[in-house]
């Protein structure tokens, strides 16, 4: 991407809040506030955080059998959701691997109405993908919408106070919400682990909105750094790093996002891998590591068996601020993924003990 | 009568006689965020002027650190293994990451005084 970061609606307010501001997929946005990613991280398991996500890709499918068609594309089920319900899938590739993923809202029962937010780097890419593959429905590409997220156990009280009724949604529902005149696109969702709301607003009012809300004792703006932080201690895949082209949605360890009838029907790109590596065919999984030692094991890091073997690769690892220690994600054969299996992450060439965990590495804390 | 001088990637030497004590600038740690780690230099190793000396980690990224002068590491900072974020509180002061047996005090000409120093970092604001 050579043209400059485009700013989001909320780029005047991360300036004057003093944000670091870093170009991420072709936006300038915040990485951290003053008061850096730890204490933002913090914030948001503690009280609740406030994200631009607004270089997130919003759009709306419409058109009679919009869920049948869409399910062409990805092994989400979504003729079996229930209207104003939201399902995390994945657009796949015709050798199962993964182009994107993204959140679909049925926004009628007849199944005519969707809602999408995808990947902003993908998002070009699979709004192409979408009108290529499905001419026949009417893709409205939301450019004119904003995204906020209001993340952390106090979410939901800050938010109702502003927006009356929201704390009655549950996780994974949506509700179209009436702020100022404006219809606001609500859904019980998030990307930390924590309880908490993605809000699409209007763009020319995204800024009195998160004035709003950061007005809020409980609310603090919360940048990408901490964004990802979070994410990463909810087990949660980020997009290019820990999935893309090459990983199917079952080494992610996606099951549980493809419903019964999805695996048996098939009907998808890529549905002839999912369906062996559902067998016995699975040659490589995701698991999470807790690193021992304090040095951190980044992206990139190779993953050793006991005998010093290289078995996987590193493709998400960081620094927990909940647990105060190193954490990553990576893929290994089936037979290291057990939890308790020791490993080994090379790091500037000395191997780091490390074990596997079960996701998430902290508790998720969803409205059910 | 200690001085302190600075490199221009952002390394600082206090000299106190034949012994240097060795960190990252407070305005690098600005720039790197909470720091969750440090690789210190073993004890005997000898440094030579932009050798890779230490790592330093921060939640985002993990960046080298420079050696400012040639010499032997004498002593490594043991508060920052139970406490790296030492570093962002007081990277020129209780923050330091090693010292060294100063092996040529003409080297020390090469760097930066504190005024040099700060008109790098203006050019660059």
């Amino acid at each position: 991407m050579n043209a400059l970061p485009a700013p989001t609606p909320l780029h005047a307010l991360h300036l004057g809040l003093g944000g670091r501001m870093v170009p991420f997929a072709g936006y300038d946005l915040p990485v951290n506030y003053p008061a850096g990613i730890i204490a933002e991280h913090n914030w948001t398991r503690e009280n609740a955080g406030l994200f631009d996500v607004s270089h997130m890709g919003q759009a709306f499918l419409i058109g009679p059998g919009a869920a049948a068609a869409l399910e062409t594309l990805l092994p989400g089920d979504l003729l079996g959701l229930p209207a104003r319900k939201i399902r995390y899938s994945q657009f796949t590739n015709a050798d199962g691997g993964i182009l994107d993923d993204l959140m679909v809202t049925k926004l009628s029962e007849a199944g005519d109405r969707l809602f999408l937010i995808v990947n902003a780097a993908c998002k070009a890419q699979d709004f192409a993908h979408i009108q290529k593959n499905l001419p026949d429905l009417d893709l409205d590409i939301a450019t004119h919408r904003a995204l906020l997220a209001l993340q952390g156990p106090k979410a939901a009280v800050a938010l109702e106070r502003h927006v009356h009724g929201v704390s009655a949604l549950k996780f994974m529902e949506q509700q179209d919400f009436v702020w100022r005149g404006e219809i606001l696109f609500i859904s019980r969702s998030g990307y930390t682990g924590e309880d908490g709301f993605e809000i699409s607003v209007p763009a020319d009012y995204a800024s009195d909105l998160a004035e709003t809300l950061l007005a809020e004792e409980e609310v603090k703006a919360v940048g990408l750094g901490a964004r990802d932080s979070l994410r990463l201690e909810a087990g949660l895949c980020l997009y290019g790093h820990d999935i893309d082209t090459t990983t199917s949605p079952i080494e992610a360890g996606l099951n549980w996002s493809i419903s019964k009838r999805r695996r048996a029907e098939g009907g998808f790109p890529g549905a002839d891998r999912i369906r062996w590596e559902l067998s016995d065919g699975l040659k490589r999984l995701r698991v999470g590591l807790i690193l021992d030692g304090k040095a951190p094991a980044r992206e990139g890091a190779e993953i050793a068996d006991a005998s010093g073997e290289i078995v996987g690769r590193v493709t998400s690892g960081g620094f927990s601020p909940s647990l105060g220690k190193p954490i990553a994600m990576g893929y290994v054969p089936p037979r290291f993924a057990a939890p308790g299996t020791p490993l080994s992450l090379i790091v500037r060439g000395k191997p780091l003990s490390a074990k596997v965990v079960a996701f998430p590495f902290v508790p998720n804390r969803y409205h059910r | 009568m200690s001085k302190i001088l600075f490199t221009k990637d952002h390394e600082y030497i206090v000299v106190d006689g034949d012994i240097g004590a060795v960190g990252i600038t407070d305005y690098a740690q600005g720039q790197l965020g909470d720091v969750v780690f440090v690789e210190l230099p073993v004890v005997g190793r000898q440094t030579k002027p932009g050798e890779q000396a230490g790592v330093v980690e921060s939640v985002k990224a993990a960046s080298d650190v420079f050696a400012p002068i040639s010499g032997e590491v004498v002593e490594v900072n043991p508060a920052l293994e139970e406490n790296p974020a030492l570093v962002n509180e007081d990277a020129q002061g209780k923050g330091w990451f090693y010292k060294v047996k100063i092996a040529d005090p003409a080297e020390l000409e090469k760097l930066l005084d504190e005024a040099a120093y700060k008109a790098l970092l203006d050019s660059q604001a």
